[in-house]
């Protein structure tokens, strides 16, 4: 039990930005709109977080900063998307590639800085609690406000209107369309938002987890993230599930690393990928039976009012 | 009916044209609707019906012409201006959202609810309007476990919840079981009497004769004009919409079944969701006979003819196929046999959307010699192929490079019966092959399939339309819940009354005592 909660508490610090990838992901693709943008968004969410943390000393300016970045480039995806009907998967990996170079260009000045970044504040009385205290409540401001999210998102796709409205358009634009759903206006809020989301989660591995700024520091997480989407079945709470999974992998084998393994440390660095994988596609694979409901029906399609189809 | 004055119409549409790339969908056309009135609106495949009202709730802008609501010019945006202006409309293929709840299909982009769902109140709401108007439905259901009628029931309750007006309700009655089409007529009854105006499109001369009070004939886009139903006749009224006389009646020739095609033994499936669809289903088909299969859409006709053609797996038991067992073989074997198949998906499974006529006439047949050299596709040979298979039956298609998608309902199901029948098959299986077609359409499909029976095919014809069943079959399963409840021999006299019974679950014996002897329609 001893050794575990460490393991468990880095779980739950490192599955963050990978947390906020997939839930900004879940909000966008249940309006219908695929976006494979995650990796350059968060790579210049973490830029922008840093850069601003960095000049104005306030870690949570960054945070804002890295939203309002995130929801720019968002903007982008849903005018590409929503008004030139262009290609959603094309324009998503253009995302990838721009943010990737964006953010290495950008943050070649911010290479080997530190910055005091989030502190942690352990919430009174619950991190008092055995093992859960420890694990789940001494931790940043921005792994509650996560905590928060997950619940927020699942109450707000099931009982609220705009919830509704939202999986109405991602799963029967058509549909939505003629009750008087403005899908158009919808698609473009959600993927605003959800790249926003997107983007607080790169903004937690620099302002947070590392506070520092690395060139692709974010390695890979947005690309794990998508595929989370799919494996949690576009259900925040399986989302987080899957996101602690990986992150306690990534824990588990940065200690074993450091304890000196024989085992070759590019194999070590793989297992959280592998792992996270392997496990999901297990439980949806026994799952799997029948029509998987989630899954916005009409993801990736643009949406033409007047073609029939 | 006959004490209504000529009110003021609650809408009027003047001079609507509206074109898509190569056709006219609607010229000039003008349109009113009054209150208290049931408007038929009449037309073959593709004369423009659906465009038109797709004009009105403002799906489509049109070209050119003006709309009046309650004396008011108006222009729609967007749906939401139509629902707005109080007009409502149940659609040719309902919009609905398959995995959300009944209630939550009801207030789909409704204004001025609070954001945290009252669910409470919404229930209320509905039952409430649902008992008013007879149209009883499950709140909490979801939309995929509804059948066909009770999600019509969800789509016309929708916009009764919108306070709508004006409903245009686009071929309601052509996928609903005679006592549920009864059933509308008495909720369209009670709603004009309460002074909605209602716009109704159907293929069916008795259900426009029987309901309606004026009828709007359009013809290829053009208005032909506007009658009162009760100085007209059904003949006048096919003449009006085909511009040439026209006869009902089918001819049957009295043939001698030949050696069975294809022998089912206990056959047992799963529908799509795991659950048994069709269980222990033994019959069989012989060569010129037509095979008629009648039961409420959702018994598991539609599985069993997957099985027959390898598209669903046969759980247990044996299909045969001149005396060859193939069960569960793959598809391309049962077409290599001659087995073919008229789904009732017609741009599901049947037909390719985005693919041109040429290309979609061919899918089929894309290996046979004919269209391919050396494993190449010989274009040349496949357009003069699909030229043949248009002109031979009536496709009308701007052209072979159109994808099928934007071809009407009657000339989709044309087009794949072209495809079909061209391989002379030795069996066919159609399914709901008369969904949607015109009176022209509708009876060229059944001459067609007649002449295959003529031909020495076997036929499974399944239906929902017992008139069509009664005049097609040779001989008659019916089948409730998967399980065929009785062949019947010689249907046309069997009292329907019987038949109905089976469809409800009663064996064969026991609904053939309760019910009264005699012949035919009663
Ligand atoms: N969105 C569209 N894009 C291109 N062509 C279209 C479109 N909608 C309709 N059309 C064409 O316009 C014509 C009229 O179609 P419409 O659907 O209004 O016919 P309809 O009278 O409702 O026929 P049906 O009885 O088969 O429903 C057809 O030729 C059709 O192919
Ligand atoms: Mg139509």
């Amino acid at each position: 039990m001893e050794i575990l909660i460490p393991i468990l508490t880095a779980a739950v610090r490192s599955g963050t930005p990978i947390l906020y990838a997939t839930l900004g992901e879940i909000v966008t693709e249940k309006g219908g709109i695929l976006n494979l943008g995650l990796e350059g968004i968060m790579l210049l969410g973490a830029y922008a977080g840093f850069a601003v943390s960095y000049s104005t000393g306030n870690a949570w300016l960054g945070i804002a900063a890295a939203f309002f970045v995130g929801t720019l480039l968002g903007l982008v995806h849903a005018f590409i998307c929503v008004t030139l009907k262009g290609n959603q998967v094309v324009s998503g990996l253009a995302m990838t590639m721009f943010g990737t170079g964006a953010s290495s260009l950008l943050g070649r000045n911010f290479v080997g800085f530190t910055i005091p970044g989030l502190n942690k504040i352990p919430v009174p009385l619950l991190s008092d609690i055995p093992v859960i205290g420890p694990v789940l409540f001494n931790h940043d401001a921005l792994i509650y406000c996560s905590y928060a999210l997950v619940f927020f998102l699942c109450w707000f796709f099931n009982s609220t209107r705009q919830g509704l409205y939202l999986r109405a358009t991602g799963d029967n634009p058509r549909a939505a369309d003629a009750m008087g759903i403005s899908v158009a206006k919808t698609r473009y809020f959600y993927t605003m938002v959800g790249a926003g989301i997107v983007a607080v989660g790169g903004a937690y591995m620099s302002v947070a987890y590392t506070k520092m700024w690395a060139e692709h520091m974010t390695a890979g997480r947005g690309w794990i993230a998508v595929a989370l989407v799919i494996f949690a079945i576009w259900n925040p709470a399986r989302a987080a599930f899957g996101a602690y999974l990986f992150g306690g992998v990534e824990a588990f084998q940065l200690r074993l690393q450091a304890a000196g393994t024989t085992i070759p440390a590019p194999i070590l660095m793989m297992l959280p990928y592998l792992m996270t994988i392997g496990v999901l596609l297990f439980i949806s694979i026994k799952k799997g039976k029948g029509i998987v409901f989630g899954a916005p029906a009409s993801l990736g399609l643009p949406f033409f009012r007047e073609e029939r189809d | 009916m006959d004490a209504r004055a000529p009110s003021k119409p609650l809408v009027r549409m003047e001079k609507i044209t509206k074109r898509f790339t190569g056709v006219t969908a609607n010229l000039d056309v003008d349109f009113d609707v009054r209150p208290g009135e049931v408007h038929a609106l009449l037309g073959e495949n593709g004369a423009g019906k659906s465009t038109l009202m797709n004009i009105l709730y403002g799906l489509y802008r049109p070209d050119s012409g003006v709309l009046t609501i309650e004396g008011k010019d108006v222009s729609f945006s967007s749906p939401r201006d139509a629902i707005a202006s109080g007009i409502g409309m149940v659609h040719q293929h309902f919009m609905l959202i398959p995995s959300q709840t009944v209630w939550e299909n009801m207030i789909l982009g409704l204004e001025g609810l609070s954001s945290v769902l009252p669910k409470r109140a919404i229930r209320e709401r509905i039952l409430e309007l649902s008992s008013r108007y007879g149209l009883s439905v499950d709140p909490d259901a979801k939309i995929w476990q509804l059948s066909i009628g009770e999600q019509q029931r969800v789509a016309i309750l929708q916009m009764l919840y919108r306070r709508a007006k004006i409903l245009v309700l686009d071929e309601p009655t052509a996928v609903l079981t005679p006592q549920e089409a009864e059933h509308l007529f008495v909720t369209v009854r009670q709603m004009t009497s309460e002074g909605h105006g209602i716009v109704f499109i159907s293929h069916k001369m008795d259900e426009v004769m029987g309901l309606s009070h004026r009828v709007t004939i359009l013809r290829k886009g053009r208005l032909v004009g506007t009658v009162d139903t009760a100085s007209t006749t059904k003949e006048k009224l096919a003449e009006m919409m085909i511009g040439q006389k026209m006869i009902f009646s089918i001819e049957k020739k009295e043939l001698q079944p030949g050696k069975p095609v294809i022998e089912c033994a206990s056959v047992c499936a799963l529908g799509d969701r795991g659950i048994p669809a069709v269980s222990r289903a033994t019959f069989m088909i012989r060569e010129q006979e037509i095979l008629g299969v009648a039961g409420v859409a959702g018994n598991g006709q539609q599985e069993l003819c997957e099985t027959l053609v390898g598209l669903r797996k046969v759980e247990s038991g044996a299909i045969r196929v001149n005396n060859e067992e193939l069960t569960n073989s793959i598809p391309k074997t049962f077409i290599d046999k001659g087995i073919h198949y008229i789904p009732a998906d017609r741009k599901g499974t049947g037909l390719v959307p985005n693919m041109n006529v040429s290309e979609n006439s061919i899918l089929k047949r894309y290996w046979s010699r004919a269209v391919s050299k050396k494993g190449f596709i010989d274009w040349k040979e496949v357009f003069s192929f699909a030229r043949g298979l248009v002109s031979r039956y009536n496709v009308s298609t701007p052209s072979m490079e159109t994808p099928v998608r934007n071809l009407s309902g009657g000339n989709l199901q044309k087009l794949m019966l072209g495809r079909e029948l061209s391989d002379s098959p030795i069996a066919i299986l159609a399914v709901h092959p008369t969904w949607g077609l015109d009176v022209a359409a509708t009876k060229f499909v059944r001459e067609q399939l007649l002449a295959a029976r003529e031909a020495g095919c076997a036929v499974l014809l399944v239906s929902e339309d017992l008139d069509e069943l009664l005049a097609m079959s040779d001989r008659l399963a019916v089948m409730c819940k998967g399980e065929i409840m009785g062949i019947l021999d010689s249907p046309a006299e069997t009292p329907v009354e019987a038949i109905g019974l089976m469809m409800a679950g009663t064996p064969a014996e026991e609904a053939l005592a309760s019910a009264p002897r005699g012949g035919g329609k009663s």
